[in-house]
């Protein structure tokens, strides 16, 4: 009975202790925007003051906004294009049978094992040279190849898991390869799509160095960018309320969105892996 | 009212070659089956000529006119498939408008054959509801549905019954049986590794082996007169008994073959005697396993229920002389 009590009341410290030490970090910066004046440099566990003046200054300051608009432009045109372009790949990997398929599938893979800034200086010169830089289609660019090998294969993965009967089965009843995807595999997939879409928009929602790098005028920069340059009235000052607001504000697209889909994530993280 | 005539048709895949030349005659209006064992190509052939698979060699013709290079819908056929296929994520009636509507038939239209096929396979109740909503029976009506709607030249259908249970099965096909009636003018083909199902629904069976047609012909003629022992051994149900060396030099054959239900137990002076091994009691009829002193035992079909005894000796007879004899390459042998 003591040990069944003991096992219990460890089992659910830890669960707190986990909850505690990944929620925390994002607790503290809510907690904190809230705050103004020194009282931003005392240590407080729980919300003493109340006040929007964060807010309300990050939004008015210069271009945040504007900013804001662009990660939201940038990651919804990655999500789209990255998904169309995957899900017509998917297709031919997974369903068409042609030689070096398994080869091209390992490729891609590969691909995506490359660090970002090995590769930073050759897509310098690649932006340069398709004359995208300083434009959001830089980023756009970036992001889309860096999210094309994992939504491509886990796209694959699930489409290869798809009854090949039913596809058949479309042909039989006269649809074309387009209306096979589009009318016969898109309602199917649309578990998968939304797991790889939202991690893209997650990846390119957040993504720093590219959007560093690609970028050198304030209009067009994306919030990460934005929130780490925000600077004080002096170049000694940390503006830690403001950067701590626009923390907030940004996160809160990402909470959103998963909890609007967070059903059809978990049912697609399982279905690429149990036939179903 | 679709003839559908092969021309040494193969199919490789890589080197391994699995339909091995075809040529086949089926008739307008025809229910053919394809039946063989698991592997002789059966489907395969059935897909060549559905079109779901390229005709490596040899010409697909339906009604003279050479198919091979056309898709599934511009030949006008319909497929009934094993596993159903039906799209998962739409009601009964999408389903089955599916092809209708890719063809672009008129709203009317659709909804009057849609509903036509529906009502011929009761399944008009079901029409809103998703294909996951459906028992395996129901699932596979619809699947026939889907493929009565588009009124094909050519009905395939590939295994149909093998997903569903025994008493299930039963009935559907009946109710195919009851189709064909009703489409008598669509040309029919029916792939089975039954016998039953190939022996109750055919016109006309075609015995497939390795990918080579080993017979073609009515349901009797191939119980009658299988022109080879594969062919023998396949058709009829318990299988047929076959018996080498000396049981066979006695009918001047290299096998003899002797089905179950032509042998009797005689009181005395029977062509063979043996011991009863074992006696299979079904109620309506029983089975006798008797050594004779050959390879196998000897299968008896007797009916009613048996009064021997395992143990017992046994004499038996082919009635009427109804034998098989069968030469070295497994032909029927010349008579004398």
């Amino acid at each position: 009975m003591l040990w069944k009590l003991t096992k219990g009341t460890a089992f659910y410290a830890l669960v707190v202790l986990i909850v505690v030490l990944a929620v925390f970090p994002f607790y503290y910066a809510i907690i904190t925007s809230f705050k103004t004046g020194s009282a931003l440099f005392t240590v407080e566990y729980f919300p003493t003051s109340f006040s929007f003046e964060n807010y309300v200054s990050v939004i008015k300051a210069g271009s945040f906004s504007r900013n804001l608009l662009n990660s939201l432009i940038v990651s919804t045109l990655v999500v789209l294009l990255a998904l169309l372009i995957a899900v017509t790949a998917s297709f031919a990997l997974a369903r068409v049978r042609f030689r070096g398929r398994s080869l091209l599938l390992l490729t891609i893979l590969s691909v995506s094992m490359f660090p970002q800034i090995a590769v930073l200086a050759g897509l310098f010169e690649v932006v340069r040279f398709l004359g995208v830089y300083n434009t959001l289609w830089s980023l756009v660019f970036s992001y889309t190849i860096f999210t094309l090998p994992f939504t491509v294969w886990v796209l694959t993965t699930f489409m290869r898991d798809l009854p090949i009967e039913i596809e058949e089965a479309a042909i039989v009843d006269g649809a074309s390869p387009w209306v096979i995807i589009t009318k016969v595999f898109l309602p199917l997939m649309w578990p998968a799509m939304v797991t790889t879409g939202l991690l893209a928009f997650i990846a390119a929602w957040n993504e720093f160095l590219f959007a560093l790098t690609f970028t050198s005028s304030t209009e067009v920069r994306t919030v990460p960018v934005t929130i780490a340059l925000l600077s004080g009235a002096s170049s000694h000052e940390i503006p830690w309320g403001t950067i701590m607001a626009a923390s907030v504000i940004v996160t809160v697209p990402l909470v959103v969105l998963v909890l609007i889909f967070q059903r059809k994530i978990i049912s697609g993280l399982t279905a690429g892996g149990v036939k179903g | 009212m679709t003839a559908i005539h092969l021309n040494n048709v193969r199919k490789s895949f890589g080197t391994f070659d699995v339909i091995k030349g075809v040529d086949l005659e089926i008739q307008p209006s025809e229910f053919m089956v394809f039946v063989g064992p698991s592997g002789c190509g059966k489907s395969t052939l059935l897909r060549l000529i559905a079109g779901l698979e390229d005709i490596t060699d040899g010409t697909l013709a339906f009604d003279e006119k050479v198919v091979n290079s056309l898709t599934p819908s511009q030949r006008g056929i319909a497929m009934v498939f094993q596993s159903y296929a039906l799209y998962p994520h739409m009601t009964v009636f999408d389903n089955m408008a599916f092809g209708l509507k890719l063809a672009k038939g008129g709203t009317d239209e659709i909804k009057r054959r849609v509903n036509e096929a529906a009502e011929m396979l009761q399944i008009t109740a079901y029409l809103d509801r998703l294909p996951k909503q459906l028992s395996g029976g129901q699932r596979q009506r619809v699947a026939i549905g889907r493929a009565i709607v588009r009124d094909p030249k050519v009905f395939l259908f590939d295994e149909p019954l093998s997903n569903l249970d025994a008493a299930l099965r039963v009935q559907t096909r009946l109710e195919i049986a009851k189709l064909h009636a009703k489409m008598h003018e669509t040309t029919m083909i029916y792939v089975t590794h039954d016998q039953v199902e190939a022996m109750t629904l055919a016109d006309r069976i075609c015995v497939l082996r390795d990918g080579i047609v080993e017979q073609v012909g009515t349901p009797l003629e191939l119980y009658e007169k299988p022109q080879s022992i594969f062919v023998a051994g396949f058709i009829g149900s318990p299988k047929m008994n076959f018996l080498t060396e000396k049981h066979a030099e006695t009918y001047r054959a290299h096998t003899l073959g002797v089905r179950p239900e032509h042998l009797e137990v005689k009181d005395k002076g029977g062509a063979w005697n043996g011991k009863l091994i074992l006696s299979e009691n079904l109620g309506s009829e029983t089975y006798l396993y008797i050594d004779i002193g050959a390879k196998d035992p000897l299968v008896v079909r007797q009916d009613g229920t048996a009064s021997q005894q395992p143990g017992e000796l046994l004499h038996i007879s082919p009635i009427n002389d109804n034998v098989h004899r069968f030469d070295q390459s497994g032909r029927p042998a010349a008579s004398n």
